[in-house]
């Protein structure tokens, strides 16, 4: 198994934090990982990418990744600013936030899954300087998609980086995105 | 200490808290910054028996530590591109010194233009100081590396500093798994501190008086030995360190898929990395192709060289640096290690990745291939500096620099 | 912390300060100075001054000249505010 994971989100979403915990969470399983930003000038709202790369073998690419197995998307509007259909392979899988189920994000003909992590967050009270908290739930959906790393890797790495109440929280939201994600565009 | 998932930036701190650093000084740079940032952290949270110093330069930040490792105790510090450039002069005077000292240098681009990625004109600019420089390729590496360092620079056959390299954001600012002992473990392989010298009130020493013309030459001769004998040093290391905790690199090189290669690549660095991917590529299309990754630039490993490529049918360099005027470092030092045997094989200088521009394990493949189909169809090839622009500029300039010229 | 011998070749630019590292650098001199010690109020400017730390001090803060290693340059002459040392040729 090796497999290519890229993250678009804007500055300031967590786009680096979500593949830093997927990389720790494989690692929990004894799998080789890797996690890194789209090293450039981050400006919070701004369009950025981070990468991720787990395998049951140690991995030597340090190279960017170019054409990724998997696509998370933190915000659905990023479509509309990013080429994104382009950076995931032809048979690739899209994970996208988003409250809406119906519109046309399926550009590429790729696989498409959605979840509204806005709510989620917005539920569980995980707002961080005005901003919902996206990332870990979009975690808990990727970890029901792909079945790479377990749920449980991902809550218990989640609880590592952030103790306490703040943990418990993201973690809920992983677990209830794990849930509610599903096939969607049109 | 299970397997944690670190930036390299984080083993390296890790590594000189296990080493029982007791003063780090310190002057953020990008990318270095994390480094003393998360060592300033440790100390103050009491996670770390160090003094911290806060400088205002680079310049001062190694003259501190060179004080603090002169007093006797195991001194640190880590800068990048302009910062090591503005510490060069200390540079000099800390390997004159003959104090044992570590330094982590996380490789980057010198301005102008301002440019904070990966690439090796920073560290290998420091190539003729006396510092043993060493370079990672992964975060393990990384941890490992910085560890032995003070245990290399501390041999009473060395008392010179080191340079642990390692690469701007692809390992400072990723994270990966990395292993890393319990302090017990370490405290058993990692000896006391030995050093030449310490100068306290009582000792009363002054370094760097002014010397006879005949004893600075012979603290030259001095220091060239010292480097001469710590190539022994670093093999005994790699070895010791892996029978303890079961990761050796191959000392000053790491050989891999060399034993049938034909043709060889010799890289160092991350993008090792990469290119090792690439020889598996290539392999895969039935080339024999192997590859030396160069982890030490200091001491050169000239033994090493001519032992895997003395008698192979072609060698190509990949630099992520050049001196401007002559070729990439590594194409030079390769030559100049192989001495009349250069003339018998076929060569080319590859210069590419300046500046953090990305060199995929795909494209390592096709210069690597095209290199091995033109030396099979033309018999020898003699190609010291060939630029692999970026594929934007690739159709537009050539890649050799005297055809612009002409 | 431990100091320990080097194993190979080793040259360290290593010095320990010693008078008379170089001999006795009193033979450069052709003028010294000389003290008056009924003109000196004891002000110790001379002794703060001397660049080789060869003006010494006893115990009731009158000083005097190390013959042996004072170069005479004339700096305590010059910095004496009282005019009480005078240089004077050594022939």
């Amino acid at each position: 198994m090796y497999v290519e994971i890229i993250f678009h989100g804007r500055g300031g979403q967590g786009a680096v934090t979500a593949a830093n915990v997927l990389a720790g969470a494989a690692v929990r399983e004894g799998k080789w990982s890797q996690a890194f930003p789209h090293f450039g000038a981050e400006r919070r709202g701004a369009p950025v990418r981070a990468y991720a790369r787990i395998s049951d073998e140690p991995i030597s690419r340090h190279s960017q990744i170019y054409a990724a197995d998997i696509a998370v998307v933190l915000d659905d509007k990023l479509f509309e600013l990013v080429d994104i259909v382009s950076t995931v392979k032809k048979d690739g899988v899209i994970i996208v936030n988003t409250a809406e189920q119906k519109i046309d994000l399926d550009k590429g003909k790729r696989n498409l899954y959605c979840v509204d992590a806005v709510s989620i967050a917005k539920e569980l009270g995980l707002i961080v300087a005005g901003w919902p908290v996206v990332n870990t739930a979009m975690l808990g959906a990727f970890s029901a998609l792909t079945g790479i790393v377990s749920l449980e890797s991902i809550v218990e790495e989640i609880k590592a980086n952030w103790p306490g109440k703040t943990g418990e929280a993201n973690a809920e939201a992983a677990r209830r995105a794990y849930k509610l994600v599903s096939k969607c565009g049109v | 200490m299970p397997v944690k998932t670190l930036t390299g930036n984080k083993a390296v701190a890790y590594a000189a808290r296990l080493a029982r650093v007791k003063v780090v000084s310190a002057y953020p740079i990008t990318p270095q910054t994390t480094i003393v940032e998360t060592l300033a952290s440790m100390i103050e949270h009491g996670e770390m028996d160090a003094k911290m110093i806060r400088v205002e330069s680079e310049h001062s930040a190694l003259a501190a530590a060179l004080g603090a490792a002169s007093a006797g105790v195991r001194a640190f510090t880590a800068t990048s591109s302009h910062g090591l450039l503005y510490m060069h002069e200390v540079v000099w005077w800390t390997a004159g010194a003959r104090v044992p000292l570590v330094m982590a240098i996380v490789t980057r681009a010198i301005g102008p233009p301002w440019n904070i990625h990966v690439d090796h004109q920073d560290i290998w600019d420091q190539r003729d100081s006396g510092w043993l420089i060493s370079i990672a390729e992964s975060n393990q590496e990384v941890f490992d590396l910085t560890v032995q360092a003070f245990r290399i620079s501390e041999d009473e056959r060395v008392y010179l500093p080191m340079m642990v390299g390692l690469d701007g954001f692809i390992l400072s600012h990723t994270v990966a798994p990395v292993d890393m002992p319990e302090q017990h473990e370490i405290d058993e392989w990692l000896p006391e501190r030995k050093q030449p010298y310490v100068i306290t009130p009582e000792t009363q020493y002054v370094m760097g008086n002014l010397a006879t013309d005949e004893d600075y030459y012979m603290m030259r001769y001095s220091i060239q030995a010292a480097m001469e004998a710590a190539k022994d040093v670093i093999k005994e290391v790699d070895k010791s360190f892996g029978e303890n905790f079961g990761r050796s690199y191959g000392g000053l090189v790491e050989r891999y898929r060399v034993e049938d290669a034909k043709y060889h690549v010799i890289v160092a660095g991350s993008w090792a990395g990469d290119a090792k991917e690439a020889v598996n590529i290539l392999r895969d299309e039935g080339y024999p192709v192997g590859l030396l990754r160069v982890r030490f630039f200091r001491p050169w490993p000239t033994e090493d060289i001519v032992d895997v490529v003395g008698s192979s049918k072609g060698v190509i360099t990949f630099d992520r640096s050049v001196s401007f005027g002559a070729r990439g470092h590594l194409f030079m030092e390769t030559i100049s290690s192989l001495g009349p045997l250069a003339g018998k094989l076929s060569v080319r200088g590859v210069i590419a990745g300046l500046g953090g521009v990305d060199v995929p394990a795909e494209e390592f493949a096709m210069v690597i291939r095209e290199f091995i189909d033109e030396v099979e169809r033309e018999g020898q090839v003699y190609d010291p500096a060939y630029w692999h622009l970026p594929s934007q500029y690739r159709d537009m300039y050539p890649s050799r620099v005297e055809e612009v010229v002409r | 912390m431990g100091v320990s011998e080097p194993k190979t070749l080793f040259v360290a630019p290593l010095s320990k300060p010693d008078a008379g590292s170089v001999g006795k650098t009193g033979t450069w001199r052709h003028e010294k100075p000389v003290i008056d010690e009924e003109k000196c109020v004891k002000c110790l400017l001379c002794w703060l001054y001397c660049p080789e730390d060869t003006i010494l001090r006893r115990e009731d803060d009158m000083v005097y000249v190390d013959y042996d290693y004072c170069k005479g340059c004339g700096i305590c002459a010059q910095v004496c505010p009282v005019d009480a040392i005078k240089m004077v040729p050594e022939r």
